[in-house]
């Protein structure tokens, strides 16, 4: 296995989009090296990007909150700015492992390993984040659900990688949330997620993305959910109507960590609990 | 197979080895450095076993390609107690009893060390979940807590010069 | 000079909570365990596993290795011994396959290279042909009539014929007549309980560093609970003796029985012999999880009678319970212990052991109990909360006592079960007010201990210090309370014992620390050998003194003389024989050899406060509570610990650990990530009780307490979460989805 460590972007392009085998990209390591130890991948090169300095940029640039390819979570969970404008984010970005993980995992890896139950990602597709994108033909720019293609898979060509997470400015009047939940207090993979973002106007709801995770190939947009709470104060019957909109919404499987009826289930409490948060930060904020 | 050269502080001392690129930070302390005090108990970074610090913040070694070590500065169990002197959490684990076997005992250590150079002053529940990455079969956590939470007591007593 | 029945009335050290002796290299890094151990021109060792539950070995092609120079060498079965009978045969069939692989995991070859990562790359050029076959992994389905075979013949004579060849070991016991005894009660439940396997989950991966000349010489370094057995079994798998294995058993990272079992040390001796160099092997989770030993998983029935007063009338059970691939799980444990705390006139036990295509079980913590008071204190919590009765009084009104004819036979001698539930009923716990949504659960539990073959040697130094060889691997803190009893026993200070796990070459056989026999077994050795020694040293001041033994006693820390007849001597400290002894005799050393008899069961009582989210089915524990008889504490601190340790694993057996297989047969979840053993953050404080009612067979009172503390978590967690929750749960683990399950179902 060849190792690699480029300084700059640039240097970084060439030896990615140059290498034909299989190759991997390292920022925090914590899925690539848990994939290397127990097979499930085997790459002919691995390229280490930490010591690209403008991938640890972590500012606002033009709008956007601008997260490089290498920034540990806890440096996004210590921003206060950050964390004040984006709690949701914030939320599924700290529940992405443990304390040692923290330190090393990247809210970029977590999206580019693409797994259905990434805690990272439901929230950043709920606030329309996008990502940059390097390869040889320049960069470009995606929004982050339909970066995603299914389990482990984005649209990505071959020569291509994310640089950066961009994620706009919150609204007046808005906030997020992300719940997820597992059978422990840590340490788990969600069995379902649930990120909402919303804006609220004379303290009714007027705009509400409600996104599910782990509940389907790839996080779902529960669209109808969100239009049933559209102009409510999440009164009683609205949210029990939500609960069981996202129960059927959710498509999930049944595996090891959860049957089917119980993900199902459970989309529909964490819906509702992640929207009454949401929108009481929202009121509060207003 | 071509190895890669790695030059690395180590609990103070620079530190060269050659290591095959596909072996972790955990292997190249134990296999190449004989620093065994880290261990390892699963290889995929769930049970924090092999936990370090790792230019100031804790990290799973097993996590870590050793050829990240490149320029680095880690600290080790091996570094904790300083000239004959046990630091105030060794000293408080055993004065507790927050060690039946021993083995997630390097990890924990380690990682209440990053805990309280960062709050010197954690709740109870504040110190579990910072070490909720650090398993331990024997003893039930209290214990441990209990240590940690003593140590934090004695470092804030000895900083506010009690 | 009656030293065989002294008895320490009032201790002075032991009771006392010292730091332990190993304590300073565990905090620094230093100590060294099973993987820790390098030697120059060592290899690694890896394995290669079946990937398929059930399926004939076809042919194992190894010819890509032949002109490998990475690969120093590789052992198949062919190279253990070919003529074993028995249980000899089940570990070496266990630890590399023969004619089939009988489980996922199951061990087919091992290489060894320079580095591991050679090692790993040369397992894959290994070229294996299978046949699948049908497999089963339930304990109920591999005794169905058409439930695929795993082997025959392997039943005991114990099972009634005619059964399927899967079951392969019957238990049963008791006494009175149970129908009779079911007609007197006022009221009967009955139930169908299922627990899942739980793996015993020690941090420290199985690990040895081995050595094997062509001779059949070896060495073996190794993560074990039992060296001595370690040299038994390596030498008969390789065709060797005993005596020409030395096992030194490095410091152990948790075992909780896991490791009384034999699995890498003869594969590494193996590859030793064949590459003259040493091998190390150190297994990875994944492979620990596929290929060591869980516990058993279980399919019980309980059925118990009881009058309106809370008097149980007649107990019956039926324990089936699925050992992996080879006879031995520990029906006939669940079956002794299930009514075990309970004086009762109609009772009966019966126990099935079945083989499946899973791990060979190996123990887990008092092995068979936990699952058994599972099953029993469910249904004794249903009776308190259908005939209105306190949980704690119903079971002191059927609670054994000293002179009980136990459920499995014997009278009980004095016991301290009534104890634990007196100290439950005032303990602050249970007299709290519980909170809304909080359910409470109370169980009993209970486990024997036992002796089995000890030898300790202690020997004086010149300088009046004592060292203390055992042969029984620490595993909780032995070390620090046999140098406890020695500093007691010879009035030295405890700093000045130092107590060594020695190997196999320098002591006579030694049980495997396990069946919590050491801190009985080897302190009662040590007790003894400490006699020895103050034997031996009133022996030599007699000596210097030209008197004859009966003219000198001990007190104290000194030999006297035993009055005035005897003359005017200053009484001798041990400091004062030690210096001279090499002039007045030679070495002073103090022995014990023997099974010790006398080992005392022991009792718990758990209160547990536990809160459900009915929308999620997630559990919280709130508060726990462990009281248990320990006979006599002789470091308090690692008594609690064990009781502590205990009570955790049992929240994670009772709340989320399992083995899950597919429809394949493959477990699904080999790692720390899905096999899920409680986190700090999910645990509260555990808060402990010591009961102290002594132990008539011991000098000091002591019963074995570490495995009681698993026996009643996992029944005291279900009645906890059957009050929350409004349902009563009849199967283990109670994971968030089952429990929504169950509580979906209640509400039709």
């Amino acid at each position: 296995m060849k190792y690699e460590a480029p300084e700059t972007i640039d240097q970084a392009i060439d030896i990615y989009s140059k290498f034909n085998g299989s190759k991997k990209i390292l920022a925090g390591g914590t899925d690539v090296l848990v994939q290397l130890r127990t097979d499930i991948v085997r790459p002919e090169m691995v390229m280490n990007i930490k010591k690209i300095n403008s991938l640890h940029e972590f500012c606002i640039v033009d709008g956007y909150w601008k997260i490089g390819a290498a920034v540990s979570a806890s440096k996004i969970t210590k921003n206060t700015a950050f964390i004040s404008e984006w709690p949701g984010i914030a939320e599924g970005v700290g529940l992405i492992g443990s304390t040692q993980i923290q330190n090393r995992a990247t809210l970029v890896g977590n999206l580019s390993n693409a797994s259905p139950a990434a805690d990272g990602i439901p929230a950043l597709v709920a606030a329309n984040a996008k990502v940059e994108i390097v390869g040889q033909q320049g960069s470009r720019v995606k929004d982050v659900y339909s970066l995603i293609e299914g389990p482990g898979k984005l649209h990505l060509s071959k020569d291509e990688f994310i640089t950066h997470i961009l994620i706009p400015l919150q609204r007046d009047r808005s906030a997020d949330c992300y719940l997820r939940f597992i059978p422990r207090t840590e340490m788990d993979i969600a069995v379902v997620g649930c990120g909402v973002n919303l804006s609220v106007k004379n303290q009714s709801i007027s705009s509400a993305k409600i996104v599910l995770g782990a509940v389907g190939p790839k996080v779902i947009f529960a669209d109808e959910a969100a239009e049933l709470v559209l102009n409510s104060r999440l009164d009683k019957d609205v949210i029990l109507k939500l609960q069981r909109m996202c129960e059927e919404i959710a498509t999930p499987i049944s595996d090891k960590r959860g049957s089917i009826r119980f993900r199902r289930q459970v989309a529909g409490v964490l819906a509702k609990r992640a929207l009454q948060k949401a929108y009481a930060r929202a009121l509060e904020v207003s | 197979m071509k190895k890669v050269h790695v030059s690395t502080t180590i609990n103070g001392t620079l530190k060269e080895f050659l290591c095959d690129t596909r072996e972790t930070l955990l292997d190249a302390l134990r296999d190449h450095m004989l620093l065994t005090g880290t261990k390892e108990g699963c290889g995929t970074g769930d049970c924090g076993s092999c936990s370090v610090i790792f230019d100031g913040d804790v990290i799973c070694s097993c996590l870590t390609l050793a050829a990240e070590a490149e320029g680095r500065n880690i600290e080790t169990i091996e570094g904790m107690a300083e000239g004959g002197e046990l630091h105030v959490l060794q000293k408080k684990f055993l004065e507790h009893a927050a060690l039946q076997c021993g083995i997630c005992t390097p990890g924990i250590l380690m990682a209440s060390k990053a805990l309280l150079k960062k709050n010197n002053n954690p709740s109870e529940e504040e110190a579990r979940f910072w070490l909720a990455g650090n398993l331990c079969r024997c003893t039930g956590y209290d214990k441990i807590i209990n240590a940690v939470l003593d140590a934090a007591r004695e470092i804030r007593e000895e900083s506010d010069g009690v | 000079m009656a030293f065989d029945n002294v008895s320490a009335k009032s201790f002075k050290v032991v009771g006392t909570r010292p730091e332990r002796p190993d304590g300073i290299e565990k905090v620094t890094g230093q100590a060294r365990f099973g993987a820790d151990a390098y030697l120059p021109g060592m290899l690694h060792g890896a394995i290669l596993r079946s990937p398929h539950a059930h399926a004939k070995i076809l042919s194992i092609d190894i010819s890509a290795l032949e002109n490998d120079k990475s690969v120093k060498a590789v052992v198949t079965r062919n190279d253990f011994e070919c003529n074993l009978t028995g249980e000899d045969w089940n570990i070496l069939e266990n630890i590399m396959a023969g004619e089939k692989a009988l489980y996922d995991g199951h061990a087919i070859a091992a290489v060894a290279c320079s580095s591991l990562l050679e090692a790993k790359d040369a397992l894959k050029k290994i070229i294996v042909q299978y046949e699948i076959l049908p497999h089963v992994t339930d304990v109920e389905e591999a005794m169905k009539e058409n439930a695929p075979v795993i082997r025959e013949g392997s039943a005991r004579s114990s099972v009634p014929k005619g059964m399927h060849p899967n079951i392969v070991g019957y238990h049963e016991s008791g006494h009175g007549d149970v129908e009779a005894g079911f007609k007197e009660a006022d009221l009967i439940l009955e139930e169908n309980f299922r627990t899942e396997a739980a793996h015993q989950g020690y941090i420290e991966p199985h690990a040895c560093l081995a050595t094997m000349m062509p001779d059949g010489k070896g060495e073996v370094w190794c993560c074990t609970q039992g060296h001595f057995n370690v040299a038994k079994v390596c030498a008969k798998l390789l065709g060797s003796d005993a005596s020409q294995i030395r096992v030194t058993a490095s410091e152990i990272g948790g075992g909780f029985g896991g490791k009384t079992a034999v699995f890498i040390e003869p594969v590494a001796l193996a590859l030793s012999k064949k590459a003259t160099h040493p091998v190390k092997i150190v297994m990875s989770r994944n492979e620990i999880f596929r290929a060591t030993g869980p516990t058993s998983s279980t399919s019980m029935h309980v059925k118990i009678g009881m009058k309106k007063n809370g008097k149980i009338t007649a107990a019956e059970g039926t324990f089936k319970l699925q050992g992996g691939a080879f006879p031995g799980s520990p029906m006939a444990e669940s079956a002794m212990c299930a009514f075990a705390p309970y004086e009762l006139d109609n009772v009966r036990s019966v126990g099935w052991d079945v083989m499946c295509n899973r791990p060979k079980q190996a123990a887990y913590r008092a092995p068979g109990s936990p699952m058994a008071a599972f099953a029993v204190e469910s249904i004794i919590d249903e009776f308190c909360k259908r005939l209105k009765l306190d949980p704690i009084e119903v079971r002191l009104i059927n609670a054994v006592t000293e002179g009980s004819k136990s459920s499995y036979g014997p009278k009980f001698q004095r016991i301290g079960l009534v104890e634990t539930l007196e100290a439950a009923k005032s303990h602050p716990h249970y007299a709290a007010p519980i909170e809304r949504g909080v359910g409470r659960g109370i169980s009993c539990g209970f486990w024997f201990n036992f002796g089995g073959e000890t030898c300790v040697s202690l020997a004086l130094s010149e300088d009046g210090t004592a060292s203390l060889s055992v042969g029984t691997p620490d595993i909780g803190g032995s070390r620090a309370s046999m140098s406890q009893i020695v500093s007691e026993e010879l009035n030295i200070p405890y700093e000045k014992v130092r107590a060594t796990v020695a190997d196999t070459a320098t002591l006579g056989y030694n049980e495997i620390s396990h069946g919590s026999r050491v801190t009985f077994a080897t302190g009662l050795a040590t007790i003894k050998a400490a006699q020895d020694m103050k034997k031996k040293l009133c022996l030599r001041a007699a000596k210097v003194w030209g008197l004859d033994e009966e003219a000198v006693y001990w007190e104290e820390g000194y030999v006297k003389p035993a009055g005035p007849n005897a003359g005017d001597h200053e009484p001798l400290s041990i400091a004062d024989i030690a210096k001279t002894m090499g002039r007045t005799g030679g070495p002073i050393v103090g022995h014990y050899e023997a099974s010790p008899e006398g080992a005392g069961v022991s009792f718990a009582t758990h209160i547990v406060d536990a809160k459900v989210d009915k929308e999620t089915g997630f559990t919280s524990i709130e508060r726990y509570t462990v009281i248990q008889d320990a006979g006599k504490a002789i470091h308090p601190s690692y008594v609690e610990g064990q009781f502590q340790g205990g009570a955790a694993q049992g929240i994670g057996w009772a709340l989320n650990e399992e083995y899950i297989y597919d429809k394949k047969g493959i477990l699904q979840n080999a790692g720390f990530l899905d096999y899920r053993i409680p986190v700090a953050s999910d645990l509260p404080k555990i808060d402990t009780e010591i009961i102290e009612v002594p132990n008539p067979g011991h000098p000091y009172g002591v019963r074995g307490v570490g495995e009681t503390s698993i026996c009643p978590p996992l029944a005291a967690i279900a009645n906890a979460v059957s009050s929350s929750a409004g349902i009563r749960m009849k199967q283990l683990p109670m994971s968030p989805p089952k429990i929504l399950e169950a509580m979906d179902d209640n509400n039709g």
